[in-house]
């Protein structure tokens, strides 16, 4: 059981807020952190890593982490870090990083084995791609056995293919090793597929908190189903309005009403949903 | 011309090596912490810190050859009490170059360390300290290997910049033959006498050592930067 209860004044883009969360996590679960950029994230991750200061209690286990008395630095922690950029060490190879946490060759080399990175091991970080930088990256994070793992957007830098690849692997070490995972993310399919529970924070206050079916599936009512995206342009073919969205990748046509084209404007965020449908699902 | 470079006298060089090469190695020690700390500081003092070390860059070196004679003179305090208890004079001899030149060339030698560390991925520095390393452990295993360039900068210019000083040992040193009369103070004495071949001759050991000294940090520096594939 990891209990957070920190407090924290944040001076952001936005101007001053306050990170304020109150989260009790249970031992093995994987939780996504998700939110907009500014909302605090990040600093809650690092907060719980002990590279930033924070008021408040922290208790991992029965292990306090940060209260009133005490503040464990992060070489006491123990835990498990996976970093937006890879931070690996370029001065030493993909093994040496491992070592370099610990001295486990055994361990390291069942690490290179799970992620395909074996025959890489006397390489130097820099000559790797972006994807196999973050799968040594997740290694090394894992060197330590430890009980908590964070992971601040591992992914965002990556491509579809290669994120959907690394998603396997890192639950699949998620289970192997029995780690509490809290991982920051902004992708909806990325957190339905890794996370057990999503807590969504919004101004440096959780807003949001539940299973991934809860909080991200966002049909309502009657609805059977619905795409949020963005309002990019609207088109006019004879006495017919036509609104033109981009939901995630794919663009889509919506027929609208001359008063909805009126009131719409570019850029904006829409939602497009349907009811009493029956949609046909085909294969590729 | 050969036989001129057969009699020339090489103590002033070797002292000049000599003293570049103690002057190096002390404010290697004394500067990495200094220019660690002042990387990674977020603290009010750090532009004080910062401008009292940049001060031996701006100030002319008979100001600063000045305040340090006259600090270490046995008349102070301060020099006599090295006198008193060790019985160390700090003026007009080597040991009183020495803390000259730790004075005099303390920025060439903190700058380019401090460059580096600020240069380093700050998650790089903290992914190793996650991995349960000491500071000083990250330091020696991370953050110095991933900047050699600046390492190597900074011990080299620090050596050539002590090399080359002139006006803080003469206020400090003087010029005692085999004590403090280095290089560049031989140089000065042989055009107040008019002895312009071998001014010339000091002169142009002095320019081409230096140039090499210099074309092999750049060299290795460039080498370095597309290793690292820098571009």
């Amino acid at each position: 059981m990891i209990a957070i209860n920190i407090n924290k004044k944040l001076h952001g883009s936005s101007g001053a807020m306050l990170l304020e969360v109150d989260l009790h996590i249970k031992e093995g679960d994987f939780v996504a952190l998700a939110g907009e950029s500014g909302s605090g994230k990040t600093t809650l991750l690092r907060i719980l890593a002990g590279l930033e200061e924070a008021k408040g209690t922290i208790k991992v286990a029965d292990e306090v982490w940060q209260d009133t008395k005490t503040c464990l630095k992060p070489q006491s922690r123990g835990i498990g870090f996976v970093f937006q950029d890879y931070a690996l060490f370029p001065n030493m190879t993909i093994e040496e990083n491992l070592l370099f946490v610990a001295k486990d060759k055994a361990l390291a080399s069942h690490l290179l084995e799970l992620t395909g990175l074996d025959s890489l091991k006397n390489r130097l970080p820099n000559i790797l791609s972006g994807g196999q930088q973050q799968r040594v990256s997740l290694c090394r994070a894992l060197m330590n056995r430890p009980k908590v793992l964070l992971m601040d957007e591992p992914l965002s830098a990556l491509d579809p293919a290669m994120r959907t690849k690394l998603q396997h692997e890192i639950l699949a070490l998620h289970k192997e090793f029995g780690t509490t995972t809290i991982m920051v993310s902004h992708d909806p399919s990325e957190i339905y597929r890794l996370a057990g529970r999503v807590v969504v924070l919004n101004h440096g206050s959780i807003i949001k908190d539940g299973t991934p079916k809860e909080v991200l599936l966002q049909t309502s009512g009657s609805q059977k189903f619905t795409f949020e995206g963005e309002l990019l342009d609207l088109l006019q073919a004879g006495v017919v309005n036509i609104a033109v969205v981009s939901i995630g990748q794919q663009l889509v046509e919506v027929v609208i009403t001359q008063s909805q084209a009126k009131s719409l404007v570019l850029g904006q965020r829409v939602r497009v949903s349907t009811k009493a449908f029956a949609p046909i699902l085909t294969q590729e | 011309m050969l036989e001129a470079l057969m009699n020339l006298e090489f103590e002033p060089f070797i002292l000049s090596f000599k003293l570049a090469g103690i002057t190096t190695l002390i404010l290697f020690t004394l500067a990495l912490p200094l220019a660690w700390y002042l990387s990674q500081s977020k603290s009010k003092s750090k532009p004080f810190l910062e401008a009292l070390t940049a001060l031996p860059i701006v100030l002319p070196p008979s100001v600063l050859g000045f305040y340090i004679l006259v600090v270490l003179s046995h008349n102070s305090p301060v020099g006599a009490f090295f006198d008193e208890y060790f019985g160390i004079k700090m003026v007009f001899n080597f040991t009183g170059l020495v803390v000259a030149s730790c004075f005099y060339s303390l920025p060439f030698m903190v700058q380019p360390l401090q460059g580096g560390f600020e240069s380093l991925n700050k998650n790089m520095l903290e992914a190793s300290y996650i991995a349960g390393k000491s500071k000083l452990e990250t330091i020696f295993r991370v953050a110095l290997p991933n900047m050699k360039p600046a390492l190597l900068t900074a011990i080299i210019i620090t050596f050539a910049h002590t090399v080359g000083e002139f006006g803080v040992v003469l206020m400090v040193g003087g010029s005692i033959e085999g004590e403090t009369k280095v290089a560049s103070v031989a140089i000065y004495e042989m055009v107040e006498i008019m002895d312009y071949s071998t001014a010339h001759l000091y002169s142009a050991i002095m320019v081409i050592i230096s140039f090499l000294v210099l074309f092999g940090v750049y060299w290795y520096n460039h080498g370095q930067n597309r290793k690292i594939g820098r571009f």
